[in-house]
This record gives C-alpha cells, sequence and structure tokens, in this order.
C-alpha cells in the first residue's frame, strides 16, 4: 500500500512538470487550435540552453530560465511570423507538413551544433539536492523533483492568470473563437497568435530547461515529450487550463503506478490506453470547454 | 434637410468586391452617410447587404473602388485599425464571445481604449440603456437569450464611442417586442449623441421609419436611393418588400 502511496507521490511531482511540458501546446494547439508538432523540440533547445549556461558559464542550469524564457518567446514569435501564418488559413495538412518540417530542421540544427552525444548538466543546486529527501507519514519525497514541481506549478499558475483574468488574455480566447469579430473590436489576430507561440514556446522552453537537471539532452529527446504533450491537453480538455494541470497529474501517476506492477516499457502504454478510454467515453476531453 | 451637400462620414465609391473569382457581390456600389444621419440599406437575400457592410469594416477588400471616412480614405487601414477611428460594425449574426461573460465582451469592446474613466463611462451608458444586461454581467455570452445577445453586439459596438454605427439585420430571430426596444435605443443615441447610422434590415417599415434615407441594393447594384417617405411611396419598394 504504502509502494503504491509513495509511486502517487512521485507520479504527482512528475505530473507537475509534465504539466509545464504541455501547457505550451494547450495554448498553441488547445487554445489558437494550430498545429505544432516541433513542440519536443522546442523543449529540446530549452534543454540545451540549460546545458550550455552549466557548461560554458558554469552557472545553476535554474539560473538559464529567464535567458531561455525570453529568447524561446522571440523564437516562438519568429516560428510564427516566418512560417506558420502562411499556411493558417489553408489545410490543416499545411500546419503539420510545416512543423514536421521545423522538426526536422531543429533537430538537424541541433545535432551540427552540438552533436547527437548525451549532455548531462551538473553541478547545479538540483544535482548536489539530489538524494535528499523529505520524510512525511512514511512516505519520503525527492526534494530536487519537488523544487522542479513547486517551479513549474507557480509558472503554470502564472499562465493560468495571464489567460483567464487579464484583458489580455480575455483577447487571445476571443481571437481563437472568432477571428473577424476580434479584428471588429480592435483586436489584431495575428498578434495574438504570435504572441500564443511566443508564450507557448517559452513555456516549453522552460519545462525542458528544468528537466535537463534531470534528464541527459541530446538533440532527438523532444519526440516522446511531443506525444506526451498531446496526450495531455486532449486528455485535459481544449480551452482549459486547469484541465491541462489536472491531465498532467493524472499521466504523471498513471505512469508511476504502473511502474510499481509492471516492467517499465509498459508506462506509456497505459497513459495512452487511458488516453482512448477518455478519448472515446469524453471526447471533448475531462475539462474541456468546448 | 440637404445630406448631400454636407460632408459626408463614410462614403462608398464605386465599390467591386468579389468571393474568388466566381461570385461578383458588388459591382459598383457607391454609399454615402453625413455625420448624424440615419440611412437605411434594405435589399433581398443574397443582394450583397452584408458583404457591403463588411467590406466598409475592412473585413474584405475590394477589387476596386474607394472607402472614405471622415474626410480620409481608408481602404489601406486593417479592420482592427478601423474602430478607432469612429466606426463599428454590429455584425450579421451578432458574433458574441460565446464563452466570455457578458462583462467580458464589453471590455473587449473598448479593448483599444484602456482608460478607466472613459470605460466606466461607456459601462454606465450601456446599462442604461440596456438594463437587463446589467442584471447578467457575470452570465456566459453564448447563454444569453437572441434578443439579450443582439443587445450585447450593440453595447459591444458601443463600448469606443464610435460616431458612426453599421448594423447587420439587428432584428434577425428576435420576438417584435425586443426589435421595438432595440430601435428605440438606435433612435434615442441617434437623437442624444447624434450618431450616425447605416443600418441592414429586413424590417423595411421599421427600418425606414429610423432612417432619414434608404437604398435599395439588388444583385450587387444600387437600384434606388431617396428619402424614406418616397421609398416608401415607391413602387419597387411596395412590391419587394412590402408586399403591397
Ligand atoms: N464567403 C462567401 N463565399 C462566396 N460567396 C459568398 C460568400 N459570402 C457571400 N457570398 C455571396 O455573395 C452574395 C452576397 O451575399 P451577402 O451575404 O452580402 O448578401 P446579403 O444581402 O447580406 O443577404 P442576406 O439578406 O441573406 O443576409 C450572395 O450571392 C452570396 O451567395
Ligand atoms: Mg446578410
Amino acid at each position: 500500500m504504502t509502494l503504491v502511496l509513495q509511486a502517487v507521490v512521485n507520479g504527482l511531482e512528475m505530473g507537475l512538470v509534465y504539466a509545464l511540458v504541455a501547457v505550451g501546446l494547450a495554448i498553441i494547439w488547445g487554445l489558437m487550435e494550430m498545429i505544432n508538432f516541433a513542440h519536443g523540440e522546442l523543449l529540446m533547445l530549452g534543454m540545451f540552453g540549460a546545458w550550455w549556461f552549466s557548461t560554458t558559464l558554469h552557472l545553476d542550469p535554474l539560473l538559464a530560465i529567464p535567458p531561455v524564457a525570453l529568447v524561446m518567446f522571440g523564437v516562438g514569435r519568429l516560428i510564427y511570423t516566418l512560417l506558420m501564418r502562411r499556411v493558417q488559413r489553408g489545410e490543416t495538412f499545411a500546419q503539420i507538413f510545416a512543423t514536421i518540417g521545423l522538426f526536422f530542421f531543429l533537430q538537424n540544427s541541433a545535432v551540427a551544433a552540438f552533436t547527437s552525444d548525451y549532455r548531462f548538466v551538473e553541478g547545479g543546486l538540483l544535482s548536489r539536492l539530489s538524494g535528499i529527501n523529505l520524510h512525511l507519514a512514511g512516505l519520503s519525497v525527492g526534494l530536487p523533483l519537488l523544487i522542479a514541481g513547486a517551479l513549474a506549478l507557480v509558472l503554470f499558475l502564472a499562465l493560468y492568470l495571464l489567460v483567464e483574468r487579464t484583458e489580455f488574455g480575455l483577447a487571445l480566447q476571443a481571437t481563437s473563437e472568432d477571428r473577424e469579430a476580434a479584428m471588429l473590436v480592435g483586436i489584431r489576430p495575428q498578434r495574438m497568435f504570435a504572441v500564443a507561440w511566443g508564450l507557448g514556446a517559452a513555456l516549453v522552453a522552460v519545462a525542458g530547461a528544468i528537466l535537463a537537471n534531470f534528464f541527459a539532452a541530446y538533440p532527438q529527446v523532444g519526440f516522446p515529450f511531443t506525444v506526451l504533450a498531446y496526450a495531455i491537453v486532449a486528455l485535459g480538455g481544449f480551452g482549459s487550463i486547469l484541465g491541462t494541470l489536472l491531465a498532467a497529474l493524472l499521466v504523471g501517476v498513471v505512469q508511476s503506478v504502473t511502474v510499481v506492477y509492471l516492467p517499465p516499457a509498459f508506462k506509456d502504454a497505459f497513459v495512452f490506453a487511458s488516453y482512448l478510454l477518455i478519448g472515446l467515453l469524453r471526447p471533448q476531453g475531462l475539462f474541456g470547454k468546448f | 434637410m440637404a445630406p448631400a451637400a454636407e460632408a459626408p462620414l463614410l462614403e462608398a465609391r464605386e465599390l467591386h468586391v468579389a468571393y474568388g473569382a466566381g461570385v461578383r457581390a458588388l459591382q459598383g456600389v457607391s454609399v454615402r452617410v453625413a455625420p448624424g444621419e440615419v440611412v437605411a440599406l434594405v435589399g433581398a437575400n443574397g443582394a450583397g447587404k452584408t458583404t457591403l457592410l463588411k467590406t466598409l469594416a475592412g473585413l474584405l477588400t475590394p477589387v476596386a473602388g474607394e472607402v472614405w471616412f471622415d474626410g480620409r480614405r481608408i481602404d489601406d487601414v486593417p479592420a482592427p485599425d478601423r474602430p478607432r477611428l469612429g466606426m463599428a460594425l454590429v455584425p450579421e449574426g451578432r458574433r458574441l464571445f460565446s464563452r466570455l461573460t457578458v462583462a467580458e465582451n464589453l471590455a473587449l469592446g473598448a479593448f483599444t481604449n484602456a482608460d478607466p474613466a472613459h470605460r466606466r463611462r461607456m459601462l454606465e451608458r450601456v446599462w442604461e440603456l440596456f438594463p437587463v444586461l446589467s442584471a447578467r454581467a457575470g452570465q456566459r455570452a453564448g447563454t444569453l437569450s437572441g434578443g439579450e445577445g443582439q443587445m450585447l453586439a450593440i453595447a459591444r459596438a458601443l463600448m469606443l464611442r464610435p460616431r458612426f454605427l453599421m448594423l447587420d439585420e439587428p432584428s434577425l430571430g428576435i420576438m417584435p417586442r425586443l426589435v421595438d426596444a432595440i430601435l428605440d435605443v438606435l433612435r434615442r443615441l441617434h437623437r442624444e449623441e447624434r450618431l450616425a447610422i447605416f443600418l441592414v434590415e429586413q424590417n423595411v417599415p421599421a427600418a425606414l421609419d429610423l432612417a432619414d434615407r434608404g437604398y435599395v441594393l439588388q444583385t450587387g447594384r444600387i437600384v434606388l436611393e431617396a428619402p424614406s417617405r418616397d421609398l416608401l411611396a415607391s413602387d419597387l419598394v411596395r412590391k419587394a418588400y412590402l408586399g403591397l
């Protein structure tokens, strides 16, 4: 029993970081309804950002978060204005192909810049704390993952407030519902889409910078995260930022509880099985608004 | 009254608008609306009324022709920049932000003017014009009744205090009592704020009762323009739109 509870706790911690991985996609795909198959590659760039920061500048990889967020916000905007804006009005296929192209471009650029070697972030606060556990009611909580989870939660809530409670967020929602009506009140849809892409890229790259403390960075690291993010956003429901958080926690827990009973290879199978099940029973997602 | 002599607030000159290569929806349409004037636009289904209003609002780009507003040519002004000039469109089918609340829809109506004093003034004015909306401030726009939704669509368009308001069939799908209430509000805005109104309306007698002047649009061309009284008496309007 404790074993299961322990797995649930671990899963919740991991789920918080997954939430940050998924929330960038929750904006681009869930809210603005645009496809991005290079989502995981933006995460990969964030990982390399943290790695470069810690090895070249000898600073804590966590300090890479603000610059990574800033640079990747610009990269996201650029991806929209240079690429996605041109394929936005056409078939969804155009968006799929454009972002698959982006996927190869980013991955191969990373190979050219960093080679395909596995890179490990070392010497940061989180790695120095590794092995330290907090004990509570017979359960132990790894301190590094707890810090990472808390960081993810804070960023997540900031985004939630931005989208749900500010007028800028209302304008994003209005644009996603009805571009023409948005223009009639003076909202510039292209600006909204560009900022949405900037936010999406920044958030997933920050998730990457955090994850770099736990996983090796290499150019092909991204794709599994893309798949995971799509599953979480669809599970949580379109247009629902908090739904994304809950779905991410669920995925984290399902993964880690599965591992208690079955070989690790099954953990993703169970995540996608529950995704398929919910897709059948509740196609709008668990908490979807539309 | 001689509105043609006064410099027009809005003027469209020889507008040609097409959808794709095939459908030529407007074929040389010219209209003008003077400051503070109420003008009706009537025409059968598919005549091009919505096309004309969308073109004036900048949502459609004309193939040829010019749009002037307040002495300035605005063809090149993108749609989102036009509300700030003082023009607003209440679109066909209301087009509310259905997942947002009534209050949030109104806030977005003033998106380009964040001045709190302006916002407060406009909200007070809108609550006064449409008291039912104030009782529904926290309700999602998608759950409003047809009449309430239309009121919100108009209220949202008023939030920047336009001088020129276009309305595309505001009475569509609304019970007659509410249609009267909405037309009364338009009459008040015209009288109290000298708001110029360009009104597309199926209910031709009601529209011409409110308007000083009217145009009849048929398959993309203006076929008649006259003061409302004369239009009501004309054979074309009596036969085609009043069923007499
Ligand atoms: N998006 C579109 N694509 C192609 N043709 C269109 C489009 N919108 C309108 N049309 C065509 O343009 C013409 C004018 O349409 P418009 O909607 O302006 O008419 P309307 O006078 O507003 O009609 P209604 O009274 O039914 O609202 C019609 O023949 C219509 O079929
Ligand atoms: Mg129409």
